[in-house]
């Protein structure tokens, strides 16, 4: 790996070097280095590219890290992971991906996650976007996330991006059975031109479902973003989706909710607030002494964190 | 150290224009303990804001330390040694207690333990509070005292103005928080402190009242106080009626 590579891996992963435990390092469409452990597989699919991640019943306390690094220009790719999560396991799955343009050709990474959680299995899954590079081509990355959690089964799932992408159209889907939990935390800042759309269509099939869709963004100069979130609920459940936005600039956020009650104790809420920075909040951090500048970036920071 | 010329300040709506503060002259010396008092809407609040720089007088002018500071923004005058503690303190989504104690002292390296530090002066258990977010999740008197403890943690500060810092703080509490003021005054700095609570009165070198818009009195707690009542319990709204 060389030092663009190390810095895309620090980004996305907050990895020095090679993670411990089970991982699967993909840079530039190719797997440059792999690892199982005793309970936690990597194989490579042979149908499309991609891999198929199987993780033992009752495995705890395991992470598997399976970042994507990209620096040569007109790399296009589509990639199919499959993670296999087995009954009773606690596991957390960072995954990610980090992109350098130093060319005029650009680069486009798309990816399918598609979740397998099986019954009261646990999962915390990290995903960080990253673009860098002074290179006029644009870099994209389209991310969809298919979940099936089954009975009883949670998962987790913080997403950011914060630089470089200068388009997104992630897509994420996910259907719960009884008692099964889906929590996302979503962290967007666009600059610039970027586009950024994230879209949310969550079936709340099981009896006590229930999910937590929050999405936190920040749009700057004549950027947009397109927040859009479906929630069904199917059963007797809970459903609670939050789109918190700032807009800066020359910039447009609209945000879409759409829930559907199909039965009648199903418990839905949206909330969605989009507004420039506070006028006491800027006034308040000069009053210590910071510039407006300053503050700015202290109150976007802070609500990004 | 401070001192305000014939400053007026108004406001223009869409009934015409109002006229809030009316040629306030206004001196502190150095190291001066004062309070504000007076009734609800009498220009209290008005008069901080335009000590600190977040209203701009309509005429008159403001100086600190002999500096004119009329046209200086809120930035420069913090950076000049004036603090200013908010009547309703502001909230932030993802800015923790500790962030917000860390930007006040101006000190990037501010540890845990120094936070806390500042915390326990307001008589907040500092491990329950340094990682919470500044956010609605604070009840009133939590972030009143999170409020005094960031102008506590500005090293830096000559004037601190208080804007009814007792406000939605027990009793109890705020007995102990008159320590903080009067610390504050020992380490030689002057205090501004607009308040309606009589153990504020009582500590105070000096009494101003101000009633609409303009300053009423000066004078010491005995010379002020029967004025104050005066004041406050007249109401022109129901004597108009009335008549
Ligand atoms: N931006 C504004 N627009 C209209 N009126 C205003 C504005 N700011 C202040 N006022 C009015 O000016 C008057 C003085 O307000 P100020 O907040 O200074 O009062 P105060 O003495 O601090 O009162 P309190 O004891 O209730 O805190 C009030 O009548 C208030 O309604
Ligand atoms: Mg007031």
């Amino acid at each position: 790996m060389d030092e663009i590579q190390k810095h895309l891996l620090m980004e996305i992963a907050d990895l020095h070097g090679i993670p411990e435990g089970a991982y699967n390092i993909r840079s530039n469409s190719k797997s440059i280095g792999r690892a199982s452990s005793a309970n936690i597989e990597i194989v490579s699919k042979t149908d499309k590219d991609g891999i198929d991640i199987y993780i033992k019943p009752a495995t705890k306390n395991e992470a598997v890290h399976i970042p994507v690094i990209m620096d040569k220009a007109g790399i296009k790719e589509m990639v199919y992971n499959d993670f296999h999560v087995g009954a009773g396991a606690d596991v957390v799955i960072v995954a990610g991906c980090g992109i350098h343009c130093g060319s005029d050709t650009g680069e486009q990474h798309d990816g399918i996650h598609t979740f397998f959680v099986e019954k009261g299995a646990r999962v915390k899954y990290i995903e960080k976007h990253y673009g860098e590079g002074d290179g006029s081509g644009e870099r994209i990355m389209n991310p969809t996330t298919v979940v099936h959690l089954a009975e009883g089964a949670y998962m987790e799932m913080e997403t950011t991006q914060i630089k470089g992408i200068d388009s997104t159209k992630r897509i994420t889907q996910a259907d719960l059975a009884d008692d099964a939990t889906f929590v996302v935390h979503e962290k967007i800042m666009t600059h610039g031109r970027q586009q950024a759309e994230t879209g949310f269509e969550v079936e709340l099939n099981g009896a006590g479902s229930s999910t937590n869709v929050i999405s936190r963004s920040v749009a700057r100069n004549s950027s947009h973003q397109l927040f859009l979130a479906k929630i069904r609920g199917n059963n007797r459940c809970h459903g609670h989706s939050e789109c918190d936005a700032i807009i800066m600039d020359d910039a447009k956020i609209s945000a879409i909710p759409e829930i559907t009650a199909n039965h009648l104790e199903a418990n839905l809420i949206h909330e969605a607030a989009i507004g420039k920075i506070a006028g006491d909040q800027l006034v308040k951090l000069m009053t210590l002494g910071l510039t407006e500048k300053e503050a700015e970036t202290q109150i976007v920071n802070g609500f990004l964190k | 150290m401070l001192e305000l010329k014939r400053v007026c300040f108004g406001v223009r709506n869409e009934k015409g224009s109002k006229e809030i503060l009316k040629d306030v002259d206004l001196t502190l010396e150095d190291r001066q303990f004062i309070v504000i008092t007076g009734p609800n809407g009498g220009g209290k609040s008005t008069l901080a804001k335009l000590i600190m720089g977040i209203e701009r007088p309509v005429s008159g002018q403001i100086l600190f330390n002999g500096e004119d500071i009329t046209d200086w923004d809120i930035t420069r005058r913090a950076q000049a040694g004036i603090s200013f503690a908010f009547q309703q303190p502001v909230r932030f989504k993802g800015i923790t207690v500790k962030d917000l104690i860390r930007l006040a002292s101006g000190d990037k390296a501010l540890s845990t333990n120094g936070a806390c530090r500042y915390l326990s002066a307001v008589g907040l258990c500092a491990a329950d509070y340094v990682n919470r977010e500044v956010d609605a999740s604070l009840s009133g008197g939590e972030l009143k005292r999170i409020e005094i403890a960031t102008i506590i943690a500005r090293q830096t500060t000559k004037l601190a103005v208080f804007d009814e810092p007792e406000a939605g703080i027990d009793l109890w509490s705020f007995h102990k928080l008159t320590h903080v003021f009067e610390k504050m005054h020992e380490e030689q700095r002057t205090i501004l402190i607009i308040s309606h609570q009589e153990r504020i009165l009582n500590i105070a070198d000096e009494i101003v009242l101000i009633a609409d818009g303009r300053i009423q009195k000066r004078g010491t707690r005995d010379a002020i106080l029967p004025e104050l009542l005066e004041v406050t319990g007249s109401c022109n709204f129901f004597k108009e009626d009335e008549a």
